[in-house]
C-alpha cells in the first residue's frame, strides 16, 4: 500500500487543472454555457438520474446484454481456438474463413445482423457475442500453440484421454494467453454493447439510449453524466478483470 | 517399448493404462507426384475454400427454396448483380474514397498526435507522470461514447467524421510508441552514449530502429480502430461514404448492396493490412528473427 507522502499527485494535476478553468469559464461565461455546461450541472443532473429506476433498470439491462454477450462469445471462442490450435486439418479448414471475416471491421456486421436477427435484444446479445469471438479465439489459438512438448510428452506417458488433456494440459498451459485474450475480450464487448446501443435504436432501455436520449435532447449534462458512468463501467470492469487474472495465474512464477 | 504380461496386470490392478506407442505426429501426407509442392498447395487451397463453398451453397438453397424471404437474404445472384451495378454508375468509387479520405486524414492527424505524445511520454518520466494516468482515463471511454458529444459540438458534417476517427487512431498509437520506446534495451542508449550522439542522431540511429516494430504495431492496432470508428459514425450519421452506403440500403431493405459493401470493406481492409506489411518488410527487412 503506497503511504500519502508517495502518493502519485502529479497524475491529478492535469484533470484537476482542467476542472478548474472548466468551471472557471462557465461561471464567468468565456463559452456559451449552453454547450459548454458548468460541472457542477453535470453533477446535478447526475444526482436526479441515480433517484430514478430508468437509470438502473439500463445499466442493468446493458450490463445483462454486455456479460451474457460475453459469456457467449468467450465460451464459443475458446471452444474455436482449442480445436483450431490443436487439429491442423480444422486449422487449414477454418482458418482461410475466419482470417478473411476478421478483415470487415466490426460494425460492419450490424446492418446485415438487423436484417437478420432484427433490432431487439437477440441481436444484440449475438453481436456482443461475435465481437468477443475473435480476439478469444486468437488468444487460444497463441496459447495452445505454446503448449511445451515436454509437457504433452509426459501426458502421453500417463496415457490421458481426451478429455484430460483438455482439462489438464492445455487450458492450464494456454491459460495466460486466454485470460489475457480474455480482459482484451471484456473492453471490447462493452465497446460493443454502447455500440450496438447507439446503432439499433429501439423502445428498450440501456445507457447507451440514455446518453442518446441526452443527444436529442440537446441535454449536454446527461450525455457527460452518461459518458461518466459509461467510462466508469468500463474502468472498473478492466481492473476487475487485471485482478482476476492476476489471481487466476499466480501459480506461475514472475519472469523476472 | 515391449510390456511383458506381468507389466500389463500390475498396471490394470492399479487402474492405469500402459501408455501405448502412439503414432507420433507425422508430417502432412506427401502426395508423391513429380510436383508434389503444387499439389500440397492446392490440397490445402481447397481445404480452405471448403467452408466458404458450403456457406455459398447453403446460402443459394435457402434463397432457391424461400426458407427465409427475399427481402431478409437475397440470392448471391442478386448480390452479384448489385454489385455490377454500383461499380458501373460509379457510385461505389465516390463512396469509396470519401470513406479512405476521412480514414487517412484521421489517422494522420491521430496518429502523428499520438506520436508525438508517445515519445513525449516515454523519453521524459515528467511528462509521463502528469499526463498518463489522464490518457489512461480517456482509454476507457471507448471513441464511440465521445461521439454524441462531439455532434453538438462540431456538427454533422466532415469535422466530425475526420475527429472521431484521430481520436480513435490518437490513443492506441500513443500507448503503444511509448511501450515500444520504453522496451529498448539499455545497452543500445549506453552505446550511443558512449559515442556521444546527439540527441537528434541518437533518435534517428538508436532509437527509432530499435522501437520500429512496436512502432508498427502500434501503427496497426490504431489502423484497426481507426476503421472500426470510420465505419461506425458513417453508419451513425452521415450523408456519403461505405457506412452511409451500408445505413442507407439497409433502410431500403436492400439487403444485397448491403452485403457488397461488406465485401468492399472487407477487401479494402486486405489492401490496407497488405500495404502494412509491405512497408514493415520495406523498412524493417534488416531483422533477423528466430522465428
Amino acid at each position: 500500500m503506497k503511504s500519502l507522502e508517495s502518493w502519485n499527485w502529479r497524475g491529478w494535476v492535469l484533470p484537476v487543472f482542467l476542472l478548474a478553468v472548466w468551471q472557471l469559464a462557465t461561471a464567468q461565461h468565456w463559452v456559451n454555457t449552453k454547450l459548454i455546461v458548468p460541472p457542477i450541472g453535470v453533477l446535478t443532473t447526475g444526482l436526479k438520474q441515480v433517484t430514478q429506476t430508468d437509470f438502473y433498470v439500463g445499466i442493468v439491462l446493458s450490463l445483462g446484454r454486455d456479460i451474457g454477450g460475453f459469456v457467449a462469445g468467450a465460451l464459443a471462442g475458446v471452444a474455436l481456438g482449442v480445436v483450431v490450435g490443436v487439429s491442423s486439418l480444422a486449422d487449414r479448414v477454418l482458418s482461410p474463413t475466419f482470417h478473411a471475416a476478421r478483415q470487415i471491421s466490426l460494425f460492419a456486421w450490424l446492418p446485415l445482423l438487423s436484417a437478420l436477427a432484427g433490432t431487439g435484444e437477440l441481436s444484440r446479445v449475438i453481436f456482443i457475442a461475435f465481437s468477443v469471438l475473435y480476439p478469444v479465439a486468437l488468444g487460444t489459438i497463441e496459447g495452445v500453440r505454446s503448449v511445451s512438448t515436454g509437457h504433452r510428452e509426459v501426458a502421453r506417458v500417463y496415457g490421458f484421454t481426451h478429455w484430460q488433456l483438455l482439462r489438464r494440459l492445455i487450458l492450464p498451459s494456454a491459460a495466460p494467453q486466454i485470460l489475457g485474450s480474455l480482459r482484451l475480450a471484456l473492453i471490447i464487448a462493452w465497446m460493443a454493447t454502447i455500440g450496438a446501443e447507439f446503432l439499433l435504436v429501439n423502445d428498450t432501455t440501456g445507457l447507451g439510449e440514455i446518453v442518446f436520449k441526452g443527444r436529442r435532447a440537446f441535454d449536454v449534462e446527461l450525455i457527460l453524466f452518461g459518458l461518466l458512468i459509461i467510462g466508469l463501467i468500463g474502468g472498473s470492469a478492466g481492473q476487475l478483470a487485471s485482478r482476476l487474472e492476476t489471481h487466476w495465474l499466480r501459480w506461475r512464477a514472475p519472469i523476472r | 517399448m515391449n510390456a511383458s504380461v506381468d507389466d500389463a496386470a500390475i498396471f490394470a490392478r492399479q487402474g492405469l493404462q500402459i501408455a501405448q506407442p502412439v503414432a507420433r505426429h507425422v508430417a502432412q501426407p506427401r502426395l508423391s507426384t513429380r510436383f508434389g509442392w503444387l499439389a500440397q498447395y492446392a490440397a490445402n487451397a481447397g481445404l480452405g475454400l471448403l467452408l466458404p463453398g458450403l456457406l455459398l451453397a447453403l446460402w443459394s438453397v435457402t434463397c432457391q427454396r424461400h426458407w427465409v424471404a427475399e427481402q431478409i437474404l437475397p440470392p448471391p445472384a442478386a448480390v452479384v448483380d448489385a454489385l455490377y451495378e454500383v461499380v458501373q454508375s460509379d457510385e461505389l468509387l465516390t463512396h469509396v474514397r470519401i470513406t479512405l479520405f476521412r480514414l487517412a486524414s484521421g489517422l494522420l492527424i491521430g496518429g502523428s498526435v499520438g506520436l508525438v505524445l508517445g515519445f513525449g511520454m516515454a523519453l521524459s518520466e515528467r511528462v509521463k507522470a502528469y499526463v498518463l494516468p489522464s490518457f489512461q482515463w480517456l482509454a476507457q471511454l471507448p471513441v464511440l461514447g465521445w461521439i454524441p458529444l462531439l455532434i453538438i459540438f462540431v456538427g454533422i458534417e466532415e469535422p466530425l467524421k475526420v475527429s472521431v476517427v484521430s481520436i480513435a487512431a490518437c490513443v492506441p498509437m500513443s500507448l503503444g510508441s511509448m511501450n515500444a520506446i520504453r522496451n529498448i534495451p539499455r545497452n543500445l542508449v549506453e552505446v550511443g552514449r558512449v559515442f556521444q550522439f546527439s540527441v537528434w542522431q541518437l533518435i534517428r540511429r538508436v532509437v527509432l530502429p530499435a522501437a520500429a516494430p512496436g512502432l508498427f504495431t502500434a501503427l496497426r492496432q490504431s489502423v484497426t480502430q481507426a476503421w472500426l470508428a470510420v465505419i461506425f459514425v458513417e453508419l451513425l450519421s452521415s450523408s456519403e461514404g461505405l457506412g452511409f452506403l451500408m445505413a442507407y440500403s439497409r433502410s431500403l431493405a436492400q439487403i444485397d448492396l448491403v452485403i457488397v459493401a461488406m465485401l468492399v470493406i472487407g477487401v479494402l481492409g486486405l489492401l490496407i493490412e497488405g500495404a502494412l506489411q509491405l512497408l514493415e518488410q520495406g523498412l524493417l527487412g534488416w531483422r533477423r528473427s528466430v522465428f
